[in-house]
């Protein structure tokens, strides 16, 4: 026995201490994602019994017009987004000094990452609040008439996303700013002789060495907005008449809320979302494997 | 440096940037300052409309007391740290043996299981709500603080194993190598030659899952009920809809939700900022 554990030991040391996290990852994320995919097979209230009628849940999707209203506010989140990135990029060269002080504004400009989205969604709710919020307070000083962002159809979603915005720009501009911290000195100098300053500069010689630093702003951009939950939640709960709502939404409305106790229906919305995910997930996974691979 | 560094320019480029500074500060944190303005207001001001006037008292202590003896916030507050401080002992224990496992040993399917959790970590976690559901209500977990802990630790395990997995690559080698040429066992090489190298990885993580788990409300919504087990953040959204007329007393619970985090950010602000760039972009 001992001497078995001798010869085998770099063999079955990776599995002894894999095994407790995959056994829980496993549990937790990855059954669950097949469960979920077998689910929307199937008819079920959450108590009773599951009843298999095929492909159903997704021919019902196809003529529900909720469905693509979450889906092209999920499209709408997804483009808008990605604004984080390049006015994180924006705010990162303008933070990108060494005066005095610094690193408190770097800082405090950071501060909208760390606080929760229920804080940010309860913040920008009342920013928005249409007879006592500080927005109309300043629009109508300006001399504008006020109005309810969160209560109008064509403009809830933007509103959220503008609220989404503030905590993402700041995480892409933490992003940028480290990256700017590597940037290598010679080829700025380099620029200068060659006399390429400001956009040309950083496009030709700056934004190339950002690039890890844009790859991840633009992964946890996009994963961000297909995860969008919390504000909507918060802010709308999907309203008004369910015009806010995402994928990501609806399916929670669809499971577990008034409206909701249809697992299945619930569970071929999350597979939609999937498959949109799997796409960017490939992407990543390419991108990592070609890494390492070392090519 | 880029852009070009702002003590090099003409003076009254420089004198523009030090306005601009803090105007533009101001604007970024407005709807923050707000609310902290509102925190500090009395009842009477909020009742008459008076959001921005002048306030006719500053009622800070009043408002901060107030929010901990008339609703369950304190409560709410205790349930976070049952939850997030477990989440992040649990998912470092877990991710420390997984990320040795991959960083350290070549085998066939070393590279397929990185990938598993990396791509797990990815997903719009909202897919796995039902099954999730079911599966802590089967345990018994459900609306239980241990429910939401054992879900963090395993989906928060994909991202830390990820950033372990990187970080234990850039480590020497040879220090592991040595350690075998002596014939050290694999669990003490381990123990004691790795664990120890890996405490800057171990804090910065901390942070982060601290965070991102303090923060969270998803998880809160779909594995609890009611007060029981329910963290500040679902918590503090119940508050916002009781207290409908008294906006400065929710006002002052999200600043007092929004400070732990916060807190942490400034303590720790070099972890906090290695492990959100991943430790990539150095």
């Amino acid at each position: 026995m001992y001497s078995f554990w001798k010869n085998n030991q770099l063999k079955l040391s990776p599995w002894i201490f894999l095994a407790p996290g995959i056994f829980m990852f496993s549990l937790y994320v990855i059954f669950p994602i097949f469960q979920s995919i077998s689910l929307s097979l199937y008819q079920w209230d959450g108590l009773g019994v599951k009843t298999y009628i095929g492909a159903d849940n997704y021919i019902e999707l196809l003529d529900d017009e909720y469905f693509y209203t979450s889906l092209k506010n999920n499209v709408i989140w997804l483009v808008l987004y990605i604004l984080a990135v390049p006015a994180g990029l924006f705010a990162a060269l303008f933070l990108n000094q060494t005066v005095r002080g610094i690193r408190i504004y770097k800082s405090l400009f950071f501060f909208p990452f760390v606080i929760s989205q229920v804080v940010v969604g309860l913040v920008f709710s009342w920013f928005y609040d249409p007879s006592n919020g500080l927005l109309n307070v300043i629009l109508e000083n300006f001399g504008f008439s006020p109005i309810a962002i969160l209560a109008e159809e064509d403009y809830a979603t933007y509103g959220i996303i503008a609220a989404g915005l503030w905590p993402q720009t700041a995480y892409c501009m933490i992003l940028y700013l480290t990256g700017l911290n590597s940037v290598d000195p010679e080829q700025i100098e380099a620029g200068r002789i060659d006399n390429a300053r400001g956009w040309r500069m950083l496009w030709y010689v700056i934004l190339p060495q950002l690039k890890p630093a844009t790859f991840i702003a633009v992964v946890v951009t996009v994963i961000g907005a297909l995860r969008s939950f919390d504000l909507i939640s918060i802010m709308t709960a999907g309203g008004p008449w369910g015009s806010s709502r995402v994928l990501a939404y609806y399916m929670y409305e669809k499971a577990f809320s008034e409206y909701g106790f249809r697992m299945g229906y619930s569970a071929s919305i999350a597979v939609v979302l999937l498959g949109i995910m799997m796409i960017y997930i490939g992407l990543i996974l390419y991108r990592l494997y070609r890494d390492e691979k070392g090519y | 440096m880029f852009p070009t560094p702002i003590e090099k320019t003409k003076l009254s480029t420089q004198r523009l940037y030090k306005i601009a500074l803090p105007i533009a500060m101001i604007i970024w944190l407005l709807p923050l300052l707000a609310v902290a303005l509102t925190s500090v207001r009395s009842g009477v001001d909020i009742n008459s409309g008076n959001y921005w006037g002048m306030p006719t008292s500053i009622n800070f202590f009043e408002n901060y007391t107030a929010v901990f003896t008339d609703s369950p916030l304190g409560y709410y507050i205790l349930n976070s740290f049952k939850i997030t401080i477990p989440t992040v002992i649990g998912a470092i224990v877990l991710s420390s043996l997984t990320g040795f496992a991959l960083g350290v040993y070549r085998f066939k399917l070393n590279l397929f299981v990185f990938f598993i959790f990396v791509a797990g970590n990815f997903i719009p976690y909202q897919i796995l709500m039902v099954p999730v559901r079911d599966l802590s209500l089967a345990l018994g977990l459900y609306n239980s603080v241990w429910g939401l802990v054992a879900f963090h630790i395993a989906f928060q395990t994909g991202f830390c194993t990820f950033f372990m997995r990187n970080f234990i690559r850039a480590l020497p080698f040879e220090l592991i190598e040595a350690a075998r040429v002596e014939g050290v066992s694999e669990f003490k090489i381990f123990w004691y030659v790795v664990v120890p190298l890996m405490k800057p990885a171990m804090a910065a993580l901390s942070v982060l899952i601290f965070t991102f788990i303090w923060n969270d409300y998803f998880w809160a919504l779909v594995l609890t009920q009611g007060a029981d087990a329910m963290p500040i953040t679902a918590g503090l959204n119940s508050l916002n809809g009781q207290w409908i007329a008294n906006q400065h007393l929710v006002s002052a619970g999200s600043i007092i939700a929004a400070l732990p985090p916060v807190l942490m950010f400034f303590l720790m602000q070099k972890h906090f900022i290695a492990g959100l760039t991943l430790g990539a972009v150095k």
